[in-house]
């Protein structure tokens, strides 16, 4: 079974929701060498993640390599409402990409 | 049992390991994203990563923005930080942390369904100033913060 990705969730508040996810990725930084071989680890990280709220783009973030690795991210979205969707993709350096979605709980 | 025929397969599976190891060693990547600012994050100074992402790297000073984050972080290669401001009609909030390799970790930009509040993790190699940079209606603000670091999170 392939590896989980990207977890998402979604929760109304009055007005608004909160969306919190964690996407699962290395974030190798190309800086680091591997002790093993003394080589140098290449990067791979991810570099796009949008936010989309009903199909329409609400965010766009734009990640460099000093984010952790299995990047946490938490946003918020004015209006969504409960039953709405929401959707999270994320595209990596080496155009890896996943993306899943939600409802608004 | 055919010995010899064993260690040679032993043999080829560790050389094309390492092949493609090598291989993969060499995929860099030089595909050019339209929307990624690359020149920005690869930016090695935080003069550079601000004019490339910004546009200039003057901003205003502003007690409207919150940044908050741990005052030491144990752990250098994950650090929460939160931005959230009070200001209207943001367009972008970006983070960088000044002594890192590469000053700019994250920026997003936003429409206006996006609340300017934006809550991550990130990577500081050794203590550093972190600079949560708020664009709105077209102006640059800003708010600092100095995170002690007692075990660096970029490598090593």
């Amino acid at each position: 079974m392939a590896k989980k990705k990207l977890k998402v969730r979604a929760s109304g508040k009055r007005g608004y929701a909160v969306v919190k996810a964690i996407l699962f990725h290395p974030m190798e930084t190309g800086l680091r060498k591997s002790k093993e071989t003394g080589e140098i680890i290449p990067a791979h990280y991810i570099q796009e993640v949008t936010v989309k709220h009903q199909d329409a783009e609400v965010m766009k973030v734009n990640m460099g390599i000093a984010v952790s690795k299995n990047p946490y991210l938490s946003v918020e979205i004015d209006g969504a409402a409960k039953g709405d969707k929401v959707s999270i993709g994320w595209l990596d350096n080496l155009g890896e990409s996943a993306a899943t979605e939600v409802t608004v709980s | 049992m055919n010995n010899q025929r064993r260690s040679f397969m032993r043999k080829s599976m560790a050389g094309s390991l390492v092949a493609i190891s090598v291989a993969s060693g060499l995929l860099t990547p030089s595909r050019v994203l339209a929307a990624w600012p690359k020149a920005a994050f690869d930016s090695k100074s935080v003069k550079d990563a601000m004019m490339g992402l910004l546009g200039t790297e003057a901003f205003e000073e502003s007690n409207q923005i919150k940044l908050r984050t741990p005052d030491i972080a144990e752990n250098g290669s994950v650090v929460p930080v939160t931005v959230k401001t009070k200001i209207t009609g943001v367009e972008s909030i970006s983070i960088f942390a000044l002594e890192n390799a590469r000053p700019l970790a994250i920026s997003a930009d936003m429409s206006a369904k996006a609340r300017p509040v934006l809550a991550t993790r990130i990577k500081l190699g050794k203590t550093s100033k972190v600079v949560a940079v708020v664009r709105a209606n077209g102006k640059l603000f800003g708010a600092t913060k100095t995170i002690k670091v007692t075990l660096g999170g970029c490598g090593g």
